[in-house]
């Protein structure tokens, strides 16, 4: 099967689908790997490198789209690469099916059978193949270095011989996979990070970041079935910008990843919101592209308010990094179809057929619906009143009594009952007996846990004790069943006497500091 | 000779030393005295007894107690770790067969048919109800044994109407006891004889329907028996020290068996009457994700990197003898100045408190095995957690899955930790027959083999600097 990777024809696209160390890993899947000339420059990998690795270099994209079965790309094929496409050509590429109604159908005129990666389901199983969460981790991870690029101090505090360096601090807001890599990378720059998202479930990921989780003080949750946010009340939103504005006065930096897919950019950061806020500080906007969640960022530029606010509204890619993650997920999914040997469409697959957009001939979207949540919904608990609470407190504690007064009169009448017909020595034995149960229960409890074996076979030992009914039995006539019976009980339980003492000693001293 | 008085004061002395000896254990420190006060407490009550009016046959005793001391200290000496449970189990059978012995002595004894009315009718109940308790103690004990020491297989043995079943023979025994109880002089003994056989065969029943898994509950519950096995033999010998020491047993078995069931999330009855390899041959929930798997190499490419590493064993480790090399890659890791600590499940292994025990035996210091409670909180902050032939007590399906067989079960939360190294054999399913979905979490990764040679392999890499 050969596998094509043309070169990006958008000039600003500076990623390239495969890389040496993907094609290398094609190549071991079974593959034939033919890519375009100067594919990977921009991307900083040579055309030598490429070879090296086993790929076959072609000079045009012609011959990429004529000859191959499965062909790689990054952004989505404008119409004048569609129309160089075989029918039946398998298409991995980022799509944006929901935006590009007309790209699916020129696709699907073409006879493309074409995956959108952007579409890829987020289930666990297919994490692996998350074009969205390994770009949005290098978003992250970039957005933080942007910004410190930008902000003219240290992120970390340092105490140096010429005096002290506060701490910078970073406020990202939302903390999905891009949230989580910026907070990351901030604070393993030393920064003070604060992050804030509407989804209570992520609260402890922040944390585990080494985040701040902020919170409003209302009682909402923003998470959804699939996985992303959902658009908050009135309320709530009120509360949020009260929260973002008294924030703004005090951070350094703010990194906003709030998108929501196939909408506009929520707005978070008003224009008030950058007044307040300290000249020198810096507003890293990732979802520019979007309309962003800053009201002031102008897509694809970097620009300085009239108070000294930097705000970016665009990112360099990291480009080699950014192909290699890229084409990382490219080589799990030809994997999981089967590499070269079983390469297979099987629209069975819950990851294929989500993904496939179009296929043979038939547009293919939108795919039904599947829901996934990293955490499992939380039941709603019935809302009680202090009163009702206080009530039931009340009622519980009179059941308390009642029963105790049950238990008690039963074990009362048991014990007179008893009394009137056992004889006087048999009481004397039963109270010793009653209070041995009560003093064991109150040592007993008292056991550390790690010693419960020796426990168990120092009791064995004691349990022993049994030794004195048999030598109270034994008389010097051996041929009495009683003295055999006697004979033998006393051999077994000095066996457990002995026994139970070393082996009980032989561990202890093995417990050691 | 001695009067009874002294007597009577010896045993008391011998009940504070035994109460004491067990008070030890609450720490490592006092608990290897506490060894000592129970033997001194034993050699008193046992010369307070001989030294004691109307005992006669000395020199059997002595041969008894010569033979015995002989075999004690040889099977003692000669355990092995992790057979600790089988000794335990074949220890409380003795304690059965003595107090059936001594039951059957106190009976044939001519004094006891000297007794007139209701003293005669209690010590006859005493006899029955301790013969009865011995019995099952002692067949129970030596089918448990033959269990853990897998002589017997230790799949449950359950048929239908098992209860019913159970229902008449106890009816039946307590029949015979009122039979027996009338009876005049020595023809009450075909009731006794015919109760033995019966409450033999319960105690082997009981026992056979128990699951491997379920030991931790039926060896302790079986201690408890044993004591109030003695306890009854004190009441028809009238001899407090049996009481006593009988009763502390019997509480202290009883308070294992609540906190293993406990631990468990199970009741006591749902355990003794069987039932739990029944039902649950794969959980309703389906499993999301898909199960990974790491090499040696990489597995110790992991514990290098990690700086906070916790070790979380199961019967596993103990089957494969693994405590040793896991002592040694935590002196490696320690070396290279990593947090190696332990976490134990109270009823990881087939004994309460096993994983101590065998850890000990390795060598491995008691400050660095935290129990269940003390880990969990510790778990997110750790880097590395390793799982050694644990599965149930591990099974993230105990706390999220409502439909999990084990569900509500408390559970050692190694999930949260950064990464999770599950040591298996195979893919299979644990004892309770659940799927683990922690196998399927993307933070899990499995390493398949034999737990002993897995970790010395690993020794092996880390080694290598």
């Amino acid at each position: 099967m050969k596998v094509g990777i043309p070169k990006e024809i958008e000039p600003k696209e500076f990623r390239v689908a495969a890389t040496p160390k993907t094609v290398n890993r094609l190549i071991k899947q079974g593959f034939d790997v033919f890519i375009q000339k100067d594919a990977g420059l921009k991307a900083n990998f040579s055309n030598e490198s490429f070879k090296a690795a086993g790929a076959t270099i072609v000079p045009s994209a012609t011959e990429i789209y004529k000859d191959s079965d499965v062909v790689l790309k990054v952004l989505a094929p404008k119409a004048e690469e569609i129309e160089l496409m075989k029918e039946g050509l398998v298409l991995l590429s980022y799509l944006w099916p929901a935006q590009n109604p007309d790209l699916l159908k020129k696709l699907a005129d073409q006879k493309v059978n074409a995956i959108a990666m952007d579409a890829i389901p987020r289930i666990s199983r297919a994490q692996k193949m998350d074009v969205l969460s390994s770009m949005a981790n290098i978003a992250g991870y970039r957005a933080v270095i942007e910004g410190a690029n930008h902000y003219g101090k240290f992120l970390n505090g340092q105490i140096t011989a010429a005096g002290k360096v506060d701490p910078a601090k970073v406020l990202v807001i939302g903390a999905g996979v891009a949230g989580l890599a910026a907070i990351g990378t901030a604070n393993s720059l030393g920064a003070i990070v604060r992050a804030f998202d509407t989804r209570l479930e992520v609260a402890e990921q922040i944390q585990s970041m080494g985040a701040e989780f902020l919170s409003v003080d209302i009682k909402e949750d923003g998470a959804t079935a699939s996985g992303y946010s959902k658009v908050m009340s009135k309320e709530f939103i009120d509360a949020e910008m009260a929260l973002f504005k008294a924030q703004a006065a005090e951070v350094d930096i703010i990194i906003t990843t709030a998108q929501i897919p196939g909408r506009e950019a929520p707005k978070l950061i008003l224009e008030d919101h950058v007044k307040v806020m300290k000249a020198g500080s810096v507003i890293v906007d990732l979802a520019a592209s979007t309309g962003g969640n800053c009201a002031l960022t102008k897509n694809d530029e970097i620009y300085t308010t009239d108070n000294g606010v930097t705000i970016i509204g665009k990112l360099d890619q990291l480009p080699n990094q950014a192909s290699q993650l890229y084409g990382n997920n490219l080589c799990h999914l030809l994997d999981d179809m089967g590499k070269a040997e079983n390469f297979k469409i099987n629209m069975e697959d819950d990851v294929v057929k989500r993904a496939m957009v179009t296929y043979q001939g038939k547009i293919n979207w939108p795919p039904e619906p599947l829901p996934v949540s990293p955490q499992k919904p939380k039941v709603e608990e019935p809302v009680v009143s202090p009163e009702e609470l206080a009530l039931a407190k009340v009622k519980a504690a009179k059941q308390k009594i009642t029963s105790m007064v049950v238990k008690l009169s039963v074990i009362g009448l048991f014990l007179f009952l008893l009394g009137k017909v056992a004889p006087s020595d048999f009481m004397g034995h039963f109270t010793v007996f009653v209070l041995a149960i009560f003093v064991g229960w109150q040592v007993i409890w008292n056991v550390s846990h790690a010693l419960h074996t020796p426990l168990m076979s120092v009791t064995n030992a004691i349990s022993g004790i049994i030794i004195t009914g048999g030598l109270l039995q034994v008389n010097n006539d051996i041929s009495s069943p009683m003295t055999i019976l006697a004979f033998v009980a006393i051999l077994v339980a000095s066996i457990n006497i002995v026994g139970g003492f070393f082996v009980t000693h032989r561990m202890l001293k093995m417990f050691k500091k | 000779m001695i009067s009874t008085q002294i007597q009577t004061a010896a045993y008391l002395f011998a009940s504070i030393l035994f109460i004491l000896s067990l008070g030890g254990l609450s720490s490592q420190e006092s608990a290897k005295h506490g060894v000592f006060y129970g033997i001194a407490g034993m050699i008193i009550a046992v010369l307070a007894t001989v030294f004691g009016a109307g005992v006669e046959g000395h020199i059997y005793i002595i041969v008894a107690i010569a033979i015995a001391s002989v075999i004690g200290i040889i099977v003692a000496r000669k355990v092995e770790m992790t057979a600790m449970p089988q000794l335990v189990a074949i220890l409380h059978s003795f304690v059965g067969l003595a107090a059936v012995l001594v039951g059957f002595g106190s009976y044939l004894d001519p004094a006891t048919h000297l007794l007139q009315g209701s003293e005669h009718n209690i010590h006859f109940v005493e006899v029955f109800i301790g013969v009865f308790i011995g019995a099952i103690t002692f067949t129970g004990s030596i089918v448990a044994w033959g269990k853990l020491d897998g002589k017997i297989r230790s799949k449950p043995l359950l048929y239908t109407g098992r209860h019913l079943v159970n229902i008449i023979l106890v009816t039946t025994s307590i029949v015979l006891g009122v039979l027996f109880t009338m009876a005049e002089g020595n023809e009450g003994l075909p009731f006794l004889l015919i109760m033995t056989a019966i409450a033999l065969f319960i105690g082997v029943m009981l026992v056979m329907a128990i699951g491997g898994a379920d030991m931790p509950v039926v060896v302790s519950m079986l201690n408890s028996y044993s004591g109030w096995a003695a306890a009854a033999a004190g009441f028809m010998l009238g001899n407090d020290l049996l009481i006593v020491t009988g009763a502390l047993v019997g509480s202290s078995g009883a308070i294992l068996s609540i906190i293993m069931c406990n631990a468990m999330n199970r009741s006591f009855l749902s355990v003794i009457f069987g039932g739990f390899g029944e039902v649950q041959h794969g959980s309703a929930e389906d499993m999301v994700g898909e199960v990974t798997s790491i090499d040696h190499e990489a597995a110790a490419e992991m514990l290098k990197d990690a700086q906070s590493i916790v070790i979380v064993p199961g019967y596993g480790m103990a089957v494969a003898k693994a405590q040793y090399p896991v002592h040694d890659m935590v002196d490696i890791l320690k070396k290279a100045g990593k947090q190696v600590r332990f976490g134990i499940h109270p009823v990881a292994g087939r004994l309460p408190g096993h994983m101590n025990v065998l850890l000990a035996e390795a060598n491995v210091s008691y400050d660095l095995v935290l129990e269940m409670d003390e880990i969990n909180a510790d778990l997110p902050k750790t880097d590395v957690v390793m799982v050694i032939g644990a599965n149930d007590i591990v099974n993230p399906g105990a706390e999220e899955d409502k439909t999990s067989p084990i569900y509500g079960m408390p559970v050692i939360q190694v999930w949260n930790a950064r990464n999770v190294i599950v040591m298996k054999r195979s893919m299979a399913v644990g004892y309770a027959g659940v799927q683990n979905p922690l196998f399927y979490k993307e933070n899990t990764d499995m390493l398949y083999g034999d737990a002993k040679e897995s970790v010395d392999k690993l020794n092996g890499f880390l080694r290598q600097g």
